[in-house]
């Protein structure tokens, strides 16, 4: 099993965090915590592949004649993918509401909330 | 039907409820939609209640949902396990969101037309994610629960859109939680990369068999899963989301988050280490100690610090609340079974008080539309009942015995003990302060009002320029939206009898002994790491030697005299002394971080994460 995955797991992190932290467009923002949650599925997926498997649906191939990799990740992929739509959508329309009040998307010009 | 087959109604329930709101609540007159949710969430707390006092002396219920049971201790089942701190927080939470149904019926005089059933749809969705994430027994679910807890918070924060402030206060708490989620579910992965399994007694039985291989894999995902936990627990440095969130929050949505959802992260991470870690050679006690202890002080000053310079009412309360995050967190670090009792009666105790004195916040707002100490001065006066809750409360926060607080409060420096003592009284003396300082002189009339100058202009603050707001950074409570549409002339008896509901809770918690003993032998089952896999995966209970029930100790008493009137008397000073207005300069640097920019409270996320890991490390 090759560590890469798990390598672009950790870097597409970052790199989210990053762009989150740096942003100055809240679309964008909205976009960077995508690429924190696309880290997510890649580890998953990561650690349910099996080298040689294929999907593991049993409709063609008899159970236990070849590797098959781990349906529970993708499954769990699947969850994730909801939850990050739902999130998506939920923030997005937060941003359309920010830019039909205050005038702007730009998180530098968004301070009334301090201290 | 057993007790174990009911857990999953307490989830269903009230979801089922919010779907047939949404479904009908274009045609629901307001006041059917809301009984109908107040009488949903009346049954699910009823049927909690009742599955608590029937399991008391038994072995945890446990519920695998579709018979897909564990076999020869591995399973992907769906599990719930209503053990004594899980059905007890789902049954907190439950009579919560009664209670705050019954606080907003006077509360929003005019919601969206044909869209009666919204708010207590997305209530009683709220209150089915809280109940599912302290049942579940599976650490996926945990996550997904989590994330469903999140995102109605985040609906729930930004309810009233056409408002500047809330929807920006509301597009906050959106990002930073959900990029713990985003953690924990990257920590969920790791464990299951490592142990192949999701369940939390499955994921605990593997790493005991295996006690010493792959450290750094299993303390990366305990980093991973437990900054989720703290981010939704508000742990300084993740805290950032949670005084925009109560700023600009609708009252009864503060009552809830501050309550019940916050003190559900501490739950979190509590559950997480006993159930999966605690008997792993891989995470040793002391780093787990270690981390929480220093997460917690660090919680707990900033938050008393910041709550003490607050004038905005509801943002002061949250910051108070920050403050005791950060004492849980302290408790919790001794991992002791003595340790989470007193968390556990603290946190309810604190559900009561903190709730009242957000329900006394929302009086304010509704008659002044207005929550800012200064501009308030002294015309809280005729609100005199209003004005004795609130200052009940502020006492209470302060460890006032004999209430739940004072009791949670002592029997946690007994079981932190040394110097934690101090912190535990002054950060107790500081925010129940800050709240008696408020009770002074808003609802009171003491001290001296602000001068004229001094005073803000309410409709030109927020746009006075940006060189001002720079250089005095601060949030003042001018320019609250009016949440109902008359400004009432007396408080409504709903609202006022919610409060005092709430403050009544809040005492009963520290003077019903059958109360104590029953948390004790919760905390005693919820610290035993082996037990719990047993129940869950060969429903076998295992007989526990009950550590002595916590009760009022002269010690514990006597500090929590001193503290409360270390309270009052910082309350009296400051508005006797301190000219109105003036802040310390030395607090600037401190609430120059809380600058309203997500960016940087990402970046102290980040740094969060980092800081957690050199100390688990």
């Amino acid at each position: 099993m090759s560590i890469l995955p798990y390598l672009v797991a950790g870097w597409l992190f970052l790199a989210g965090c990053y762009g989150l932290a740096t942003s100055r467009n809240l679309i964008h923002a909205v976009g960077s915590l995508a690429v924190c949650q696309a880290s997510t599925y890649v580890l998953l997926l990561a650690v349910g592949y099996r080298r040689g498997g294929t999907a593991p649906v049993f409709s063609d191939i008899r159970p236990g004649s070849r590797p098959v990799v781990d349906p529970v990740v993708q499954a769990l992929t699947l969850t994730d993918v909801v939850v990050g739509a739902t999130l998506t959508a939920l923030l997005l329309a937060l941003v359309v509401q920010v830019s039909k009040r205050h005038g702007t998307v730009d998180p530098d010009e968004l301070r009334e909330l301090r201290g | 039907m057993t007790a174990a087959q009911l857990l999953p109604v307490l989830v269903a329930g009230p979801l089922l409820g919010a779907a047939v709101l949404v479904a009908t609540g274009r045609w629901l007159p307001r006041y059917v939609a809301d009984v109908f949710g107040a009488v949903v969430a009346g049954a699910a707390s009823a049927l909690a209640l009742g599955v608590l006092v029937a399991t008391a002396h038994r072995p945890a219920a446990v519920e695998w949902v579709g018979g897909w049971r564990p076999r020869h201790g591995t399973g992907v089942g769906i599990v719930l396990v209503g053990d004594g701190i899980g059905l007890g927080l789902a049954a907190v939470v439950s009579v919560l969101v009664v209670t705050v149904l019954v606080y907003s019926w006077r509360f929003f005089d005019d919601p969206p037309p044909h869209q009666a059933g919204a708010f207590p749809a997305l209530i009683l969705a709220f209150q089915a994610a809280m109940c599912g994430f302290t049942l579940t027994g599976d650490l996926f679910n945990a996550f997904v629960f989590f994330e469903l807890m999140g995102v109605v918070a985040y609906a729930l924060t930004g309810y009233r859109v056409d408002e500047a402030r809330a929807v920006q206060g509301a597009l906050t708490f959106g990002f930073l939680n959900s990029l713990g989620g985003y953690s924990l579910l990257l920590g969920v992965g790791l464990l299951y990369a490592h142990t192949g399994e999701l369940g939390l007694a499955q994921l605990g039985a593997h790493l005991d068999a295996a006690p010493d291989g792959s450290g750094t894999l299993v303390k990366a995902a305990f980093v991973l899963v437990a900054t989720g936990f703290l981010v939704k627990a508000a742990a300084v440095p993740f805290h950032f989301w949670l005084p925009d969130a109560h700023t600009v929050a609708p009252t009864p949505v503060c009552m809830l988050l501050s309550g019940a959802m916050v003190q559900l992260g501490v739950y979190g991470v509590a559950r997480l280490y006993w159930t999966v870690f605690a008997g792993s050679g891989a995470l040793p006690e002391a780093a787990v100690h270690r981390a929480l202890l220093a997460l917690g002080v660090l919680t707990a000053v900033t938050g008393a610090l910041l709550c003490w310079l607050q004038r905005h009412v509801k943002r002061l309360l949250a910051f108070s609340t920050i403050a005791h995050t950060g004492l849980f967190l302290v408790t919790l670090a001794v991992l002791t079974p003595e340790a989470v009792a007193g968390t556990a009666l603290y946190v309810l105790g604190h559900a009561g008080i903190k709730a009242a004195l957000f329900a006394c916040a929302g009086i304010l707002v509704d008659r002044f539309g207005n929550v800012d100490e200064q501009e308030l001065h002294g015309r809280g006066v005729r609100l005199r009942p209003v004005g004795v809750l609130f200052t009940v409360g502020g006492l209470a926060l302060a460890g006032l015995p004999p209430f739940g607080t004072g009791l949670g409060k002592a029997l946690s420096e007994e079981a932190a003990g040394g110097w934690l003592t101090v912190l535990f009284v002054a950060v107790s003396a500081a925010t129940g302060g800050a709240v008696l300082r408020v009770a002074g002189g808003v609802f009171f009339g003491l001290g001296s009002p602000p001068a004229e100058e001094d005073r803000p202009h309410a409709a030109g603050r927020h746009r006075a320029g940006g060189e001002e707001q720079h250089e005095d950074a601060e949030t003042t409570g001018a320019d609250e939206p009016e949440e109902t549409r008359e400004r009432v002339t007396r408080a409504p008896d709903t609202m006022v009898v919610a409060a005092a509901a709430l403050l009544a809770a809040g005492l009963a918690v520290g003077c019903v002994p059958p109360l104590w003993s029953a948390v004790s032998r919760a905390a005693d089952s919820f610290t035993d790491h082996s037990g719990y896999a047993m129940a869950v995966l060969y429903s076998t209970g295992q007989h526990l030697t009950h550590s002595p029930a916590p009760h009022w100790s002269p010690a514990g008493v006597t500090l929590g005299l001193l503290s409360t009137v270390l309270a009052a008397c910082g309350a009296w000073a400051a508005l006797r002394t301190v000219p109105s207005g003036v802040r310390p300069r030395w607090s600037l640097p401190l609430r120059r971080l809380h600058s309203g920019h997500v960016g940087d409270y990402v970046a102290c996320v980040v740094a969060g994460l980092t800081l957690l890991a050199a100390l688990v490390w």
